[in-house]
């Protein structure tokens, strides 16, 4: 296997971007920021591949469009997957294994605010025995929330005990569009909306996109002292039916788990949309009390969609750029109620150091 | 004024879905107001059946009949339902393991509050007044009465007129803005001038005007104003009617390279026979009466020929 590293991310979180769904004025400052970083310029870049999807915002062939923001002249190496940035980056890994490139610019965009976005998601879910219904997320997430609870896998403290971390680191975060702790007590007695669900329990409505960086070997090197390694990268999914798994596990996210290798991992950044989420996360990759969890507060303080995955694989690399971690892990999560999950575990060494 | 313009805009589609034999026969059972579910290899009974069993990935053929009263094994209280779902009032989303199965089915509990709802209530199905084969036959489930009497149930027999296709229409609203740079071009319309920008890198006009210019990837700050004279590129004559048509055919639609622009856009050439139509024509636009305009570009009705010799072809070769 070649050595491939994170070594570029930039993102943009708000509440409601009023500009195009192609996003495409967010991502020509978002790869500026990604050339400055690398000390590149666009003909570096052996490979892009984006994530997005149209039923969000309702323009079709958006990504195509998005592509304006590249530059396509000479002609670029480029696809796309209807799915989060940590899967766009998932296939540029793959093509840097192939060895027909080197490196590789990743980005996703989504503006969730053009629609009713936990309506629009219903359109993501079996066509003949589920989206007739209009199962909104907030629902299937309230369904998980509750059979979690009556197991006895968690409780509503549990939950708000995450969202009070969540809101607290992210006072740190400049992008987060939720930030401020209170207290475990003060949430909890904050009305219910989606009863087991409070509104700190679920991830607010985001706009924005991100980009990653690969590079391989010296490439990499080239770049950063320390290039965040990707020393374990695996996805898997689970089957989308709502009754015939235990909502309150996720095995395609152990399964993941495994395959990536999570041992000695020192700060973990989970995609859980929901509070309850990230208690299932926890247990099903493996994570102790000692792990850090979220310094970045997370999806709870800002999700935007297609990006969300991605930026959480960002912000684990940033830990080991700036020297904080030495092993750290990016969730990424798609599909309702944690179908589909993908874990990227980087290290500071390209062999995972002592482990 | 905001910076950018946006508008409502609603996307919607019928999806014509065939079922195959074992949905079939599933909405088929619903139609005739019954449940069908699958017994699969591991011995668990599954409602709606799955098409394949999931241990064996055998396709699933044996179906039986389930009661129409179960157990909720999990709820969420919708407070805020979106247009579509079971109830337009707040209602719960609840997992209901059907008496005879194994595993819960999704659907709609019709309570006016979730104090209403618990872990483990006993519900009942509530058809719809007409059914037609479709998961909407099952109009949602209602709680027991207190003091009602479950009753016995005995399956029936499981042979079932099969439904061959749904139809599940969809609609979807979104409000959907233009970029900053289209919203100039359309605000330029409504004033009956057309604007596009140009690169500061390769120089190159765009028009509709782009955030990026697509060759580079640099922001197309200059704003140009354009002529709305131009040549016709290339076109198409449309012989063929579809859904939405404004024009009878046959009609001539065309790419015009407005003067000073370096990108063609598209639109309609009218006032002369579709055969006479020929790239190299020279072009004027057509403007609806003023007090038509709008923010669009359907102020220019079409283009029309200017009557001027055609354009030599090396003056748009590179425009193609």
């Amino acid at each position: 296997m070649r050595d491939v590293a994170v070594v570029g991310f930039a993102q943009r979180q708000m509440e409601e971007f009023d500009g195009s769904p192609t996003c495409v004025e967010l991502l020509v400052p978002l790869f500026a920021e990604c050339y400055e970083q690398t000390g590149w310029t666009r003909q570096d870049i052996g490979f892009w591949c984006s994530g997005s999807s149209d039923y969000l915002a309702g323009r079709s062939f958006s990504f195509v469009q998005a592509v304006d923001a590249i530059g396509v002249m000479p002609p670029v190496n480029e696809s796309h997957v209807e799915m989060d940035l940590a899967w766009a980056m998932y296939e540029a890994w793959v093509k840097i294994q192939t060895g027909e490139v080197d490196t590789a610019l990743v980005y996703a965009f989504g503006k969730s605010s053009a629609g009713q976005l936990r309506r629009t998601l219903a359109l993501q879910l079996d066509p003949y025995t589920m989206t007739p219904l209009w199962p909104d997320t907030v629902s299937l997430a309230g369904l998980q929330a509750r059979a979690g609870i009556d197991a006895g896998a968690w409780d509503e403290r549990a939950m708000a005990e995450v969202a009070q971390r969540s809101l607290t680191d992210a006072e740190d975060n400049e992008h987060a569009l939720r930030r401020g702790g209170s207290s475990v007590e003060e949430l909890l007695a904050r009305p219910m909306y989606a009863d087991p669900l409070r509104k700190h329990d679920c991830a607010p409505v985001t706009d924005g996109a991100a980009a990653i960086v690969l590079a391989a070997g010296d490439r990499a090197r080239e770049v950063r002292e320390r290039p965040a390694w990707i020393t374990g990268i695996a996805h898997s999914i689970d089957p989308m039916s709502m009754g015939t798994r235990d909502l309150t596990r996720a095995p395609s996210a152990q399964r993941a788990a495994v395959a990536a290798g999570t041992a000695g991992v020192e700060v973990a950044e989970l995609h859980a949309p929901f509070s309850h989420q990230e208690l299932v996360l926890r247990r099903e990759l493996g994570l102790g009390d000692d792990v850090r969890v979220n310094p970045s507060g997370g999806a709870l303080v800002g999700n935007p969609l297609f990006s969300a995955g991605g930026i959480r694989v960002g912000e684990a690399a940033r830990r080991i750029w700036d020297g904080t971690a030495s092993r750290t892990l990016g969730h990424a999560t798609s599909g309702p109620a944690l179908q589909q999950n993908l874990v990227c575990v980087m290290d500071a060494s390209t062999n995972g150091g002592s482990r | 004024m905001s910076r950018t313009l946006s508008a409502p805009v609603t996307v919607a589609f019928d999806y014509t879905r065939s079922t195959g034999p074992v949905l079939g026969r599933f909405f088929g059972g619903l139609r005739d107001g019954r449940l069908l579910a699958a017994t699969l290899s591991d011995g668990s009974v599954v409602l709606p059946p799955p098409e394949y069993d999931p241990v064996t990935h055998r396709p699933v053929t044996d179906l039986v009949e389930v009661s129409p009263v179960g157990t909720v094994t999990s709820w969420t209280w919708v407070p805020e339902p979106v247009d579509g779902q079971p109830f337009d009032q707040p209602f719960a989303f609840v997992l209901v393991r059907f008496d005879g199965t194994t595993a819960p089915m999704l659907h709609a509990l019709d309570v006016a509050s979730p104090d209403e709802v618990r872990t483990g209530m006993r519900v009942r199905v509530r058809w719809a007044q007409e059914r037609t084969g479709h998961l909407t036959d099952i109009a949602g489930v209602e709680p027991l009465a207190p003091g009602e009497a479950e009753g016995a149930f005995s399956p029936g027999d499981t042979e079932v007129d099969p439904v061959t296709g749904i139809v599940t229409p969809v609609s979807v609203d979104y409000v959907y803005a233009a970029s900053p740079e289209e919203s100039s071009f359309y605000r330029a319309l409504a004033d009956g001038r057309i604007v596009g920008q140009r690169c500061p890198e390769c120089g190159k006009v765009y028009v509709p005007p782009r955030s990026a210019c697509p060759a580079d990837g640099t922001p197309t700050a200059e704003e140009v104003e354009l002529s709305d004279t131009g040549t016709v590129t290339t076109f198409c004559v449309v012989n063929v009617p579809f859904l939405g048509q404004k024009i009878t055919p046959p009609y001539v639609s065309a790419y015009v390279l407005l003067d000073g622009a370096d990108i063609a856009f598209l639109h309609l050439i009218l006032d002369i026979p579709a055969e006479e139509v020929r790239m190299g024509m020279r072009v004027k636009a057509v403007w609806k009466p003023r007090e038509e305009w709008g923010t669009t570009i359907e102020n220019i009705s079409h283009f029309a020929p200017t009557g001027e010799p055609d354009a030599d072809y090396d003056t748009y070769k590179h425009h193609l």
